[in-house]
């Protein structure tokens, strides 16, 4: 896309004026900000689309209709409220640190746009191509973290900094399982290039590594912060979280990073395990399009289905059960690797079959030790409260 | 089975997502095509030809349809209907009222004397601004004159506007509540179909015979024992 834009800009350069200095460097400049100017648009677009969608479904997901006033069945609603938020008064905290706090709501959203720089909407139809860009998903969506952080310390609320603490605690341990899912892919196609993985999945890879799959999906939830991981804006418990003392535009921010965090972690997860743009008969956008929209449905479906972990039960998970599947996929996937060298047609189909016959009866077991009951029949007195809170009265009056 | 918890959660939601609303919505409701067609009882066609822009906007979702919430018919609504013909100023419904909220102004009329004219009404104001609905106005009224109504949409921006005045009352549609009026109820009316304008209509309730109480009388005693 970025050689096509850019010759099209030269070719109507050339017809204006010829011979103008550093005509390179402005010819890049001017299609970067083209770019730049489609991909940011279009995820503002979808971000709208998303909190309508949500709202509409978790709506018919409660026998409600959800908002349908605004526009043709509501669509208009979260327009209007993005034009509310941004007349709305913005509020700093007196004991806040003003800088920090102007920044924090940045930090969330920047990185999310920047996401989608590497990912292929079409076969050739990619901003840039990166030859390690899985390494630089990775490495980018783990800056959320920092900002929720910053937000949580600069407000000087110790609602907030609870809230960043348990956010904080649930990326760090989601990010190793995250990144150890996605060894498997890497192993299998030889690159780490997303472009690449694309171009190799015939066959999704979510039949080919279904292990890797939960994990990844389980993990980029948690990383999100979406049900059954939304800790970090436990209504009952943490007020609003780490955004409690923002207001106005900023807060607004924060929740069209949230939104568009969740746009991004759908297309991940449908470009690394769905197969991405490929698909018979439709050009590629529409397939990504369509994956997408399945995702995200599927997380709103769980929205509404599923209730919310505790802290230490989400520790518990990432710690005790996706890091051992990780571990097991990335052994099997890898002596399968081994043994199907030469890259024939049938080779993804022999890698799947052992994963499916090998790594995936590990995810029943995992989850079978994993069971609640399990610690409380044998040891009740050390039971593992939320952190943060004492041991509770009526166990200290027996004792 | 492991995860079979999670599956039973996912389908029970899936399962309200294909099922009916139970949102009732108020003053109007948005339509599409086929509901405005429904409420207008035309067929599509018959719509797209004699309101097409109505149409238009069904297709594109923002067709709205009044909706007219129907209650049972012995509501107790905010508004009072009261049959001048038949009142005879006695003033029973004030001396009841244990908010003092009603205001009734007479002066001797000198004529019909038989037919209960002999006061003539001045002033007849009810101020629902403080009525707490009670009905003991009603129950006090000897002639059945005054009846509890069935409006609801009684919104104002002013206090005065709430006081109901003669004037008022004589002009307005007149759909009584069958809130002790059994009459109503055995002539099967119901407010939210039809009014009853003129006062001989609404009728008395008739006063049981020796015959009837005796009946009531045993079947009361036979279901009980």
């Amino acid at each position: 896309m970025f050689e096509f834009i850019y010759n099209i800009l030269d070719f109507l350069f050339d017809l204006v004026i010829k011979d103008i200095m550093f005509e390179t460097y402005i010819l890049t400049g001017l299609t970067g900000i083209i770019i730049g100017f489609a991909v940011i648009n279009g995820v503002l677009g979808g971000v709208l689309a998303l909190i309508w969608g949500e709202r509409r479904l978790l709506g018919r997901f409660q026998q409600r209709t959800g908002p349908n006033r605004w526009g043709p069945q509501g669509i208009l609603t979260s327009t209007a409220d993005a034009v509310k938020v941004m007349f709305k008064e913005d509020i700093v905290p007196e004991e806040a640190d003003k800088y920090i706090f102007n920044v924090a709501p940045l930090l969330l959203v920047i990185p999310v746009f920047i996401i989608f720089s590497v990912i292929p909407f079409g076969i050739s139809l990619y901003a840039v191509d990166i030859n390690v860009s899985a390494l630089f998903i990775l490495a980018i969506t783990s800056i959320s973290g920092l900002s929720i952080i910053c937000a949580a310390w600069a407000s000087a609320n110790r609602i907030a900094i609870f809230s960043a603490l348990r956010s904080v605690a649930m990326l760090i341990s989601y990010e190793i399982p995250v990144g150890l899912s996605l060894v498997g892919i890497l192993l299998i196609c030889e690159s780490m290039s997303v472009m690449d993985i694309v171009i190799y999945q015939k066959i999704p890879f979510i039949l080919i590594q279904p292990v890797a799959a939960i994990v990844f999906f389980l993990g980029s939830l948690a990383e999100i912060n979406r049900t059954p991981f939304d800790l970090t804006e436990a209504e009952s418990e943490l007020a609003a979280g780490y955004q409690n003392d923002y207001s106005g535009m900023k807060w607004g921010l924060f929740y069209l990073g949230e939104f568009a965090a969740a746009i991004a972690a759908a297309t991940v997860f449908s470009t690394l395990f769905l197969g991405g743009p490929n698909g018979p008969f439709l050009p590629g956008i529409f397939w990504l399009t369509i994956k997408v929209v399945a995702v995200l449905f599927f997380i709103i479906w769980i929205r509404a289905s599923w209730p919310r972990f505790r802290i230490d039960q989400v520790l518990n998970l990432a710690w005790k059960g996706l890091f051992e599947l990780t571990l097991v996929n990335i052994i099997v996937t890898s002596i399968a690797v081994i043994i199907w060298t030469d890259a024939d047609s049938n080779r993804l189909i022999y890698i799947g079959l052992a994963n499916w016959i090998f790594a995936f009866p590990f995810v029943i077991l995992i989850f079978k030790m994993l069971k609640t009951s399990n610690y409380q029949d044998t040891n009740k007195e050390s039971m593992s409260y939320p952190i943060g809170s004492d041991t509770p009265k009526f166990m200290k009056e027996k004792s | 089975m492991i995860g079979f918890g999670l599956i039973k959660g996912l389908s029970v939601t899936f399962r309200n997502l294909f099922s009916p609303v139970f949102t009732v919505q108020y003053p109007d409701k948005r339509v599409g095509v086929f509901g405005l067609a429904k409420s207008r009882n035309l067929s599509i066609l018959q719509l797209f030809k004699e309101d097409s822009k109505q149409f238009l906007y069904a297709v594109l979702g923002l067709a709205t349809v009044k909706v007219k919430n129907e209650q049972f018919p012995r509501f107790r609504g905010n508004e009072f209907v009261w049959y001048d013909d038949r009142c005879t100023a006695c003033a029973s419904c004030a001396k009841y009222c244990p908010l003092g909220i009603i205001e009734i102004v007479t002066h001797a009329s000198g004529e019909n004397l038989q037919a209960g004219e002999n006061y003539a009404i001045d002033k007849f104001d009810i101020g629902t601004g403080r009525c707490m609905f009670c009905g003991l106005c009603v129950e006090a009224c000897p002639y059945d004159a005054l009846h509890m109504g069935t409006d609801f949409e009684r919104g104002n921006y002013h206090r005065s506007n709430l006081v109901l005045d003669k004037e008022t009352l004589i002009s307005q549609v007149k759909n009584p509540s069958s809130w002790f009026r059994p009459q109503f109820e055995e002539k099967e009316y119901n407010p939210w179909d039809s009014e009853i304008s003129d006062y001989k209509e609404a009728g008395r309730h008739e006063k049981l015979s020796n015959e009837k109480i005796k009946q009531n009388w045993v079947n009361k005693r036979k279901f009980n024992g």
